[in-house]
């Protein structure tokens, strides 16, 4: 266990170092960051300044260097727009996208799974073409219409709840239905196989004869396990949709990570877009790790991988 | 990692006769509904110039917003105009054209990438499976749309810069699906043959491994379209997409978004479209690895 735990957390920090390399060389793809910066109608001089004032006349490799060891410090520079480090800016803004994040994976897992075990109790029934129909409906969903179409719906015509901001926690159930409906059909179909395979398994046949009552053998027996995947894929899908946010974050103008990449994007603010890559890439990376190590644990088949 | 490795990682059978295929492929209702809207679409796209009752670029200040004809418009706009007064309609066609070709041309540039890179890592193993299992694990830790923005608004919105981006995005699925099958045919008897006869890797590769490899191939080819589609109505959406003029579904859905309290229809038609589209797509990809593969279904 030690041994794999060590192997993943090396395989996890090779990952990390490149992602640093290729978020970092991203914004090079310009050819020429400072005129980038400095816009359209600059003069050659202001671009010349520009660039001297930021480093960009180094070589990329030393520029690398020296953002890394920064970056590994905690320090990601400071904002071209908001002239504030982009550290503090991001740390600031990340605990709306947390929230927003953890929200969204509970609904989605508490939506899901019920879901997903009721319609591997009773295939074909009328509950598992619900569950069906909600996990094919869900993966074809444009996030950012179903958003607008809630807004419509629920803040608009109703006025139950406000349409965008992130002053309340009702502010918060509009955003989490959306990010979680995105990551309920997979964790949906995961439990639903799950629990199929496993309730045609000897030993729940073994429960059933030795007179188990029914929610015993469902709940205590088969659920247990089938709920193995179901957790490591949940911690996968939270990274994935904290790099998802950014559109729904949008839709509700809700002013967390996502909305600042948006619009740091927009305003060309390089160091703080660099600086989220890699933060939501290192996010990733941890709960896939943290998944992984869970995997192993629960199941030690898993070790040798 | 995904859902979508694990019923494909399946034993896969020899080809069945075609008679089975094609009743098992007739009998399927999400197959034949999926593929009548994708083909229908695809017609709509390719004739788009003679369905459109009028020019998509064409404005008209005295006829903004003319509501469509089910909430009180008139059929010389069927589905009403936008806020420069051109013809939803016609716009609505010409973005079946956008996404269809995105979705399209990213998907065949990231299903090359990520085929080579899995057939490669599947059937060589060893180091090249390493480095290929390594770049897959580095891909997924990139937040796409993120990256997709970034480098957007660096080269500039186009669809020729959209298309690009979205394909060497998009390879990581083809690769984990592609090594895994490929890992499974490898290891058959006859590859072993082959090999023992002396036939060359390119040829083994060609006519061993890659016919074996192809039904699940076609699935993620359709899964990856429906993927790409809505990455891109979502950057568009977010207006760091194909840009103004070009009627892409997801600008149109942000171009009505302002005027939504007044006129919802200009968000509703366009999302809904997408929608009906991605569903469709991802309808036939399922189909297909029902029909394709039928003892992967779960």
């Amino acid at each position: 266990m030690f041994a794999f735990i060590l192997k993943r957390l090396g395989l996890a920090l090779l990952v990390a170092f490149t992602v640093s390399f290729i978020s970092f060389s991203l914004l090079f793809l310009s050819g020429d960051p400072a005129a980038a910066l400095a816009g359209e109608t600059a003069s050659g001089e202001d671009v010349e300044a520009l660039r001297r004032l930021y480093g960009f006349d180094r070589p990329m490799m030393v520029q690398y260097g020296d953002w890394l060891f920064s970056a590994l410090r905690g320090d990601f520079g400071e904002s071209y727009y908001f002239k504030l480090p982009v550290a503090s800016l991001i740390a600031e803004r990340l605990q709306v996208t947390m929230t927003l994040g953890v929200c969204g994976i509970l609904f989605a897992l508490a939506t899901a799974v019920p879901l997903g075990v009721a319609a591997a109790i009773r295939p074909n029934s009328l509950i598992d073409r619900v569950a069906l129909f909600l996990s094919v409906a869900g993966q074809a969903m444009p996030s950012f219409w179903f958003g607008l179409i809630l807004i419509v719906v629920f803040a608009i015509q109703l006025g139950w709840l406000p349409p965008s901001g992130a002053s309340s926690w009702r502010h918060f159930i509009m955003p989490t239905i959306v990010l979680g409906y995105y990551a309920m059909p997979a964790i949906m179909r995961l439990t639903r196989a799950g629990m199929l395979d496993v309730l045609n398994s000897d030993y729940i046949r073994t429960a059933r004869a030795k007179g188990s009552g029914e929610m015993r053998v469902l709940f205590k027996h088969a659920l247990r396990n089938a709920i193995i995947p179901v957790v490591s894929l949940a911690a996968v899908q939270m990274g994935f949709m904290l790099g998802g946010s950014i559109v729904v974050e949008s839709v509700f103008a809700l002013h967390g990570a996502g909305y600042l990449a948006w619009e740091s994007i927009a305003r060309n603010d390089l160091p703080t877009v660099q600086a989220l890559i890699l933060v939501f890439s290192m996010f990733y990376i941890v709960f896939t790790f943290l998944a992984d190590v869970l995997n192993a644990w629960l199941d030690p088949r898993m070790r040798s991988a | 990692m995904t859902d979508i490795a694990d019923p494909l990682s399946a034993e896969i059978q020899g080809p069945s006769p075609r008679q089975m295929l094609k009743s098992r492929a007739l009998s399927h209702k999400g197959l034949i509904f999926g593929l009548s809207v994708v083909l229908l679409l695809v017609v709509v796209a390719l004739f788009a110039p003679l369905l459109a009752p009028h020019d998509p670029y064409a404005q008209s200040l005295m006829n903004r917003m003319v509501p469509p004809v089910f909430m009180g418009g008139t059929w010389e706009h069927p589905l009403g105009t936008d806020h420069l007064g051109r013809d939803y309609l016609s716009r609505l066609l010409y973005g079946a054209r956008v996404s269809l070709m995105i979705g399209a041309i990213a998907a065949l540039i990231s299903g090359v990438i990520g085929t080579a890179m899995g057939v490669a890592a599947g059937y060589f193993g060893g180091k090249v499976d390493a480095v290929v299992t390594f770049l897959i694990n580095v891909r997924l830790a990139m937040p796409v749309v993120l990256v997709a923005l970034a480098v957007v608004a660096i080269l500039g919105g186009s669809l020729t810069v959209v298309i690009c981006v979205l394909g060497l995005l998009l390879w990581d699925r083809f690769a984990v699906v592609m090594r895994a099958s490929t890992l499974q045919i490898s290891r058959r008897d006859y590859v072993a043959a082959a090999q023992v006869i002396g036939a060359s890797t390119p040829r083994i590769l060609l006519t061993e491994i890659m016919p074996n490899v192809f039904n699940n191939l076609i699935v993620i080819v359709t899964l990856e379209m429906a993927h790409a589609i809505l990455l891109e109505a979502a950057l568009s959406f977010l207006g760091l997409g194909v840009q103004p003029p070009t009627p892409s579904w997801g600008l149109m859905v942000s171009e009505g978004k302002n005027m939504m309290l007044f006129e919802p229809w200009l968000v509703l038609i366009p999302g809904a479209v997408l929608f009906v589209l991605v569903l469709a797509i991802n309808l036939m990809g399922d189909g297909l690895r029902d029909v394709t593969a039928p003892e992967g279904r779960s």
